[in-house]
C-alpha cells in the first residue's frame, strides 16, 4: 500500500493561517503528508489542532496560506474556484458532524442533490440501501434519529461513487450505538469500493478500525501510527 | 425534478407568507402599469383613429355673424387643407315627461351630404332633411330614452319649435360633452342637436352667413400663424379669437385625461417596484445568511457558483411571477372597472378597451426584472459564500461602544430596551431602510388622504364661497340691465344680480391666453370672488383679477399692466392693471367690474346672464315660465351641478381612498412583518435564551415588537414629508387649464395616515410574536445556529 502509483494525496509544507485582524491563527504550521488509495486513515487531535482545516484544504473546500497540495497529478494549490467546484463534484464525498442535510428535502431528496450533478452516479435508493435505510426513504431529516441523519449524509457523500471520502467528526454528535452503526457503513464502504477515506475524530478508540493514524498538535502533524491489527466498529471501546 | 429545484419549491413554501406581501405590492404596481398604460395606449389609438378617419378639424373659430364669400378666403390662407363653415347657437329644450329643462347646442347639417369635418358616425335613421328633422347624440337620445320618430320641444332663438328626432349620431367633436356652465357632463341634460342648414340659417337669422368655422391643416403647417390671418380675416365680422385643439372642450378632456393615465403609468409603477425590489432584497438577503450552511452544503458538494445563484435568484422570480399573476388578474378588472368609466364619460364609437398583449409582456417583464435586481445582491453573496466558511456558524456580529451608550447609561435603560437599540444602530442600513419602507407607506396615505380635503376646499369655495345662485338664467344676446325686472317678475325668483361674460386674448408681451372675462356688480352676493384670504373681493375700476394659474402662464405679477383684447362687446383693447390673484380651480378666471366695463365701453349696463335665487317650491312653473320667454339661451341649474360633481367625487374619492390605504397597509405588512420575520430568525436563540433565564413572554416579545415599533414611529415624520412632497406632486400633475386640485393638509391628514400604518405594523408584528409565544425552547437552543 506503498508507492507513488497509489498516492491520493501530498502536502508539502502546507500552512493557514486565519488573520481576524487582531490575531494570526497559525491553523496549519507547515504538514507534509502523504495519503494512499483505498486507506482509511483516522486524523486524530484535540480541537484547534488543525484537522479540519487540512480536511478542508484536500477537500477543495479552501486555499492553503502557503505550500503546496496535490490531489492524484492534480495540483490543488492554486486551482480557481470554478476548478475546484468540478474537482468536489466529480471526486469528494463529504460527510459532516452535524450531518447538513438540507431539512426541505426528503432522504431520497438528499441525496439526489449529489446524483443530480455528478457524473456517474448510482441511484440515490441504492445508496440509502447500502446504507441501511431503504425504509425510511421519503423521510424528511426532522423525522429521523441523528444516526439515521448521519446514515442519509454517508449515502450522499458515496452516491457519487467518489474516489476519496472525507469525514469531519461523522460520529461527533451520536452516542456510542449509533456511532459504531454509522463507523460500520463507513468501513464497509471502504472495503467494498476501496475508497479512500479520511476521517476526522478527537475520539481515540476511532483509531483502533484505521489503517493508519495521524495525530495532530498545534498545526502540525505531531506522529503517524500503523495498525497491524485493525478492531471492527463493533469491537472499539467508545 | 432536479433536487435542487424541489428545495426551491418547498423553501418557498415555508416562506409563502412573506413572499404573499412581498408580491402584493409587485403586483399593485403591474396592475397600475397595465391598467394607465392600457387605458393609454387604447385611448390614445383609438382618439387619434377616430380624429383620422372622421377629419377631425384642428382650428376653429367662433364669430358673431360671418358671411359665406369669406369661406373661399380662409380656404386659401396657407397651410389650410379644408375649411367648413355652420351655423349653431343654443337652445332651450322642453323633454317630453321632464319638468327640468335640458339644453342643446344646435348645429347646422350641410345640404345635400354629409359634413367635410368632424364628420358625425350615423348610429341610427338618418341625417335631418326635412324641416323639424333633428339628428341628436346617440348619449343624449339613450339617457333620455329617444327613438327614431320621437319628438321635442326647443326654444331657438326665442321661438318656440316642435323638432322630430330622424337618426342619432356620435362626433368626434363630442367625445366628452359638456353643457355650459356645467362642471360634469349630464347626457340627459345636454345634447347635441343636429339640424338642416337652411332651417338653422332661417332661425338663427343667419341666411348667407355663419358663426362657426373649423379648418384642418397641412402636415408641417404652423397653426399660430393660421389663426393669425384667421383672426385678421374674421375680426370685421366679430371673430371671438380662433383656438387650436387645446382650447377644443371636448379634446380638452381627452387630452388631459390621456396626460394624467400616462402620468400615472410613468410615476406610480415604478415606486412600487422600488419598494418590492427593497423588500426581496431585504429578505432574500436575510434566507441567504440563514442558508449559509446550505450553500456551503451546495457548494461542497460540488454545486458551481452561478448555479447557487440562480437558485436564489429563482427564488425570488417565483415571488415576481406570483405577483405578475395577480397584478395581471387585478389590472385586468381595474381596465375594466376604467372601461366602463370611461364610457360612461367618452363617447367613442369604438374604443378599444382591451389591454394590448405586449402590455402585459412587459408589466410582467419589468415586474420579473426589478425583482431580479432586488435579489441580486443577495445571490451574489450566496456565490461569494467561501465553502469551508459557509460550513462553520456566523460568528457574533460585532457591537462596539459607540457615543450613544454613555447615554444609555445615564439613562439605566432595562437590559432588552440596550438589545433594541443596539440592534437599530448595528445595522444602520438596514433600519434606515425599513424606516423608508414604512414612511413611504405613511406617505400613500397622506398622498390620497390630500384628496379628500382638497375636494372638499374644491366645493366649498366652488359652491358655498363663489357660486351662491340656484340658476343662472343665459340670454340669447346681451340685455340691458334693466330687463333684470323682468327676470324678478318671473315665479319663484327672490333675488337677481347681473353678469357678463366677454371672450377675451389676454397678452403680456410673447404671452397670450385665450379665457372668459367675468365682469359682475361690486358688492355681489350671489357670484363672488373670493380671494387667498377667504373674502369676497371684488376688482377696481380699470383693474383685473387673474386666477393663480392664469397669472402663471402669462407669467404676470400683480401691479403689472395687461394688454386684453375684448372680442365680445365693443371689441376693443384695453390695457388692464392686475389688481390681485384669486386662488381658483376650476378654468382659468378673470374678473373685472361690471359698471367700470360698460364704462370703459362707453355703454348702459348690460348683462350675459342673470344669476338668481329660487324658491325650490316655484321651481316648476319657473320653467314652465322660462320656455315661453324669448331671447333666453338657456337655463343652468346649480344645485343639479353642485350634486352631480360631489356624486361624482365622492364616489371617486371613496374609490381612491380605500384603494390607497389598502396599497399603504400591503406595504407595511410587506415592510414590517418581512422585517419582524428576520429579526425572530435572527434572533431565536437570543430570545429564547432570555425566556431561559427567566424573561416573561411579554419581556421577550416586547424586544422584538419594540425594534419594529421603534422603527414604525421614527419613520412617521419621514413618511410626512414624503407624503407632503408625493401630494405636491399629485397636485401638479392634476392641474391643467381646465381645473385644478389645491394641496390641502389637515394635521388629520398625517395623524390619519400614521395611524394606519402604526395599526398595521402592530398587527403584523404581533402575528410573528404568535410565533415567540409557540417557541419550542428546547430546539431552538439544538440549533447550530
Amino acid at each position: 500500500m506503498t508507492g507513488p502509483a497509489q498516492r491520493v494525496f501530498r502536502t508539502e509544507g502546507l500552512t493557514k493561517v486565519y488573520d481576524t485582524g487582531e490575531v494570526q491563527v497559525h491553523a496549519l504550521a507547515g504538514v507534509d503528508l502523504e495519503l494512499y488509495t483505498g486507506e482509511l486513515s483516522v486524523l486524530l487531535g484535540a480541537s484547534g489542532s488543525g484537522k479540519s482545516t487540512l480536511l478542508n484544504i484536500l477537500g477543495g473546500l479552501d486555499h492553503a496560506t502557503d505550500g503546496r497540495v496535490w490531489f492524484r497529478e492534480l495540483e490543488l494549490t492554486d486551482l480557481p474556484d470554478r476548478a475546484l467546484t468540478r474537482y468536489r463534484r466529480d471526486h469528494v464525498g463529504f460527510v459532516f458532524q452535524f450531518y447538513n442535510l438540507v431539512p426541505s428535502l426528503s432522504a431520497r431528496e438528499n441525496v439526489q442533490l449529489v446524483t443530480d450533478v455528478a457524473p456517474d452516479p448510482m441511484d440515490a435508493a441504492e445508496a440509502l440501501e447500502m446504507v441501511g435505510l431503504s425504509h425510511r426513504i421519503d423521510h424528511f431529516p426532522a423525522e429521523l434519529s441523528g444516526g439515521e441523519q448521519q446514515r442519509v449524509a454517508i449515502a450522499r457523500a458515496i452516491a457519487k461513487r467518489p474516489e476519496v471520502l472525507l469525514c469531519d467528526e461523522p460520529t461527533g454528535a451520536l452516542d456510542s450505538k449509533t456511532g459504531v452503526a454509522v463507523l460500520e457503513v463507513l468501513k464497509q464502504i471502504n472495503d467494498e469500493f476501496g475508497t479512500t477515506t479520511v476521517v476526522i475524530t478527537h475520539n481515540a478508540g476511532i483509531r483502533a478500525m484505521a489503517h493508519r493514524v495521524i495525530r495532530f498538535a498545534d498545526g502540525k502533524i505531531a506522529g503517524v501510527e500503523v495498525n497491524e491489527t485493525r478492531l471492527a466498529p463493533h469491537d472499539i471501546s467508545w | 425534478m432536479q433536487a435542487i429545484d424541489i428545495k426551491l419549491l418547498r423553501d418557498f413554501q415555508r416562506l409563502w407568507l412573506q413572499g404573499l406581501a412581498i408580491a402584493m405590492v409587485l403586483a399593485c404596481g403591474v396592475a397600475i402599469l397595465l391598467t394607465a398604460f392600457g387605458m393609454h395606449t387604447a385611448l390614445e389609438d383609438t382618439r387619434d383613429a377616430y380624429y383620422e378617419r372622421n377629419r377631425f378639424a384642428e382650428v376653429f373659430v367662433d364669430t358673431r355673424r360671418a358671411p359665406d364669400r369669406l369661406l373661399p378666403e380662409i380656404r386659401e390662407i396657407e397651410g389650410v387643407v379644408a375649411a367648413e363653415a355652420r351655423v349653431q347657437g343654443i337652445a332651450m329644450l322642453d323633454l317630453p315627461g321632464q319638468t327640468d329643462l335640458a339644453m342643446g347646442q344646435m348645429l347646422s347639417w350641410p345640404e345635400g351630404g354629409e359634413p367635410l369635418l368632424n364628420v358625425p358616425i350615423l348610429r341610427t335613421g338618418l341625417p335631418p332633411e326635412q324641416p323639424g328633422e333633428v339628428m341628436v347624440t346617440t348619449a343624449f337620445a339613450e339617457a333620455n330614452g329617444f327613438d327614431i320618430g320621437d319628438q321635442f320641444h326647443a326654444n331657438i332663438n326665442g321661438q318656440r319649435r316642435q323638432l322630430t328626432i330622424s337618426g342619432t349620431a356620435r362626433s368626434p367633436e363630442f367625445i366628452y360633452t359638456i353643457g355650459p356652465g356645467a362642471l360634469m357632463p349630464d347626457n340627459a341634460g345636454f345634447g347635441i342637436i343636429w339640424m338642416t342648414e337652411a332651417e338653422m340659417q332661417a332661425a338663427y337669422d343667419m341666411a348667407g352667413a355663419f358663426n362657426h368655422v373649423a379648418l384642418r391643416l397641412m402636415p408641417g403647417a404652423v397653426e399660430e400663424d393660421v389663426i393669425d390671418r384667421l383672426d385678421t380675416l374674421l375680426d370685421p365680422y366679430g371673430g371671438l379669437g380662433a383656438y387650436g385643439r387645446d382650447g377644443q372642450i371636448s379634446d380638452s378632456f381627452v387630452a388631459t385625461e390621456i396626460d394624467q393615465l400616462r402620468g400615472m403609468a410613468t410615476v406610480v409603477p415604478p415606486i412600487f417596484f422600488a419598494i418590492s425590489a427593497f423588500l426581496v432584497g431585504m429578505v432574500m438577503s436575510r434566507i441567504v445568511a440563514l442558508d449559509r450552511a446550505e450553500i456551503g452544503l451546495l457548494k461542497a458538494l460540488g454545486y458551481f457558483d452561478l448555479e447557487i445563484s440562480l437558485h436564489y435568484l429563482l427564488l425570488a422570480a417565483l415571488i415576481a411571477v406570483i405577483g405578475v399573476a395577480i397584478g395581471w388578474g387585478g389590472g385586468t378588472l381595474l381596465a375594466r372597472g376604467m372601461a366602463r368609466q370611461y364610457a360612461e364619460f367618452f363617447d367613442f364609437p369604438y374604443l378599444i378597451f382591451r389591454v394590448p398583449a405586449w402590455i402585459y409582456a412587459m408589466s410582467g417583464l419589468a415586474a420579473l426584472l426589478t425583482t431580479m435586481i432586488g435579489a441580486l445582491r443577495a445571490a451574489l453573496m450566496a456565490a461569494r459564500l467561501a465553502p469551508a466558511v459557509a460550513m462553520q456558524p456566523p460568528t457574533p456580529p460585532v457591537f462596539r461602544k459607540t457615543i450613544l451608550d454613555r447615554g444609555m447609561a445615564v439613562l439605566r435603560l432595562k437590559q432588552t430596551t440596550i438589545m433594541v437599540l443596539r440592534s437599530l444602530i448595528r445595522w444602520p442600513v438596514r433600519s434606515a431602510l425599513t424606516m423608508l419602507g414604512l414612511g413611504a407607506a405613511t406617505s400613500a396615505v397622506i398622498a390620497s388622504g390630500f384628496m379628500f380635503g382638497a375636494l372638499e376646499r374644491i366645493i366649498d369655495l366652488a359652491f358655498n364661497q363663489s357660486y351662491r345662485q340656484d340658476a343662472v338664467i343665459l340670454f340669447a344676446e346681451e340685455r340691458p340691465v334693466s330687463a333684470l325686472a323682468d327676470v324678478m317678475a318671473l315665479p319663484g325668483v327672490m333675488q337677481v344680480e347681473p353678469q357678463q361674460f366677454h371672450a377675451a386674448i389676454l397678452r403680456n408681451g410673447p404671452r397670450e391666453k385665450r379665457v372668459s372675462i367675468e365682469a359682475r356688480p361690486a358688492g355681489a352676493e350671489l357670484s363672488r370672488v373670493i380671494g387667498a384670504d377667504g373674502t369676497a373681493i371684488d376688482p377696481p375700476p380699470g383693474g383685473i383679477l387673474l386666477s393663480d394659474r392664469l397669472a402663471e402662464q402669462l407669467e404676470i405679477g400683480v401691479g403689472d399692466m395687461l394688454e386684453v383684447e375684448f372680442r365680445t362687446g365693443r371689441r376693443e383693447t384695453h390695457e388692464m392693471v392686475v389688481s390681485g390673484l384669486v386662488e381658483q380651480y376650476f378654468g382659468l378666471g378673470a374678473y373685472v367690474e361690471i359698471g367700470a366695463l360698460d364704462a370703459m365701453f362707453r355703454r348702459g349696463p348690460q348683462m350675459s346672464v342673470a344669476n338668481v335665487l329660487v324658491d325650490e317650491a316655484e321651481l316648476p312653473a319657473l320653467h314652465a315660465a322660462l320656455q315661453d320667454t324669448p331671447m333666453l339661451a338657456g337655463l343652468i341649474e346649480m344645485n343639479e351641478n353642485r350634486q352631480s360633481f360631489q356624486d361624482t367625487i365622492s364616489e371617486n374619492v371613496t374609490v381612491v381612498n380605500t384603494v390607497y390605504a389598502a396599497i399603504a397597509i400591503l406595504i407595511t405588512v410587506g415592510v414590517a412583518y418581512n422585517g419582524a420575520r428576520i429579526q425572530l430568525s435572527e434572533r431565536a436563540r437570543e430570545l429564547a435564551s432570555l425566556r431561559i433565564l427567566g424573561f416573561t413572554r411579554a419581556e421577550v416579545s416586547g424586544v422584538l415588537v419594540g425594534e419594529t415599533m421603534l422603527l414604525a414611529v421614527l419613520a412617521q415624520p419621514l413618511g410626512w414629508v414624503m407624503g407632503a412632497w408625493i401630494a405636491q406632486a399629485l397636485s401638479n400633475s392634476f392641474t391643467s387649464d381646465l381645473y385644478a386640485i389645491p394641496l390641502v393638509l389637515a394635521p388629520a391628514n398625517f395623524a390619519w395616515a400614521s395611524l394606519v400604518v402604526l395599526a398595521a405594523s402592530l398587527a403584523s408584528v404581533l402575528i410573528v410574536r404568535r410565533r415567540i409565544d409557540r417557541m419550542d425552547l428546547v430546539a431552538v437552543m439544538k440549533t447550530r445556529e
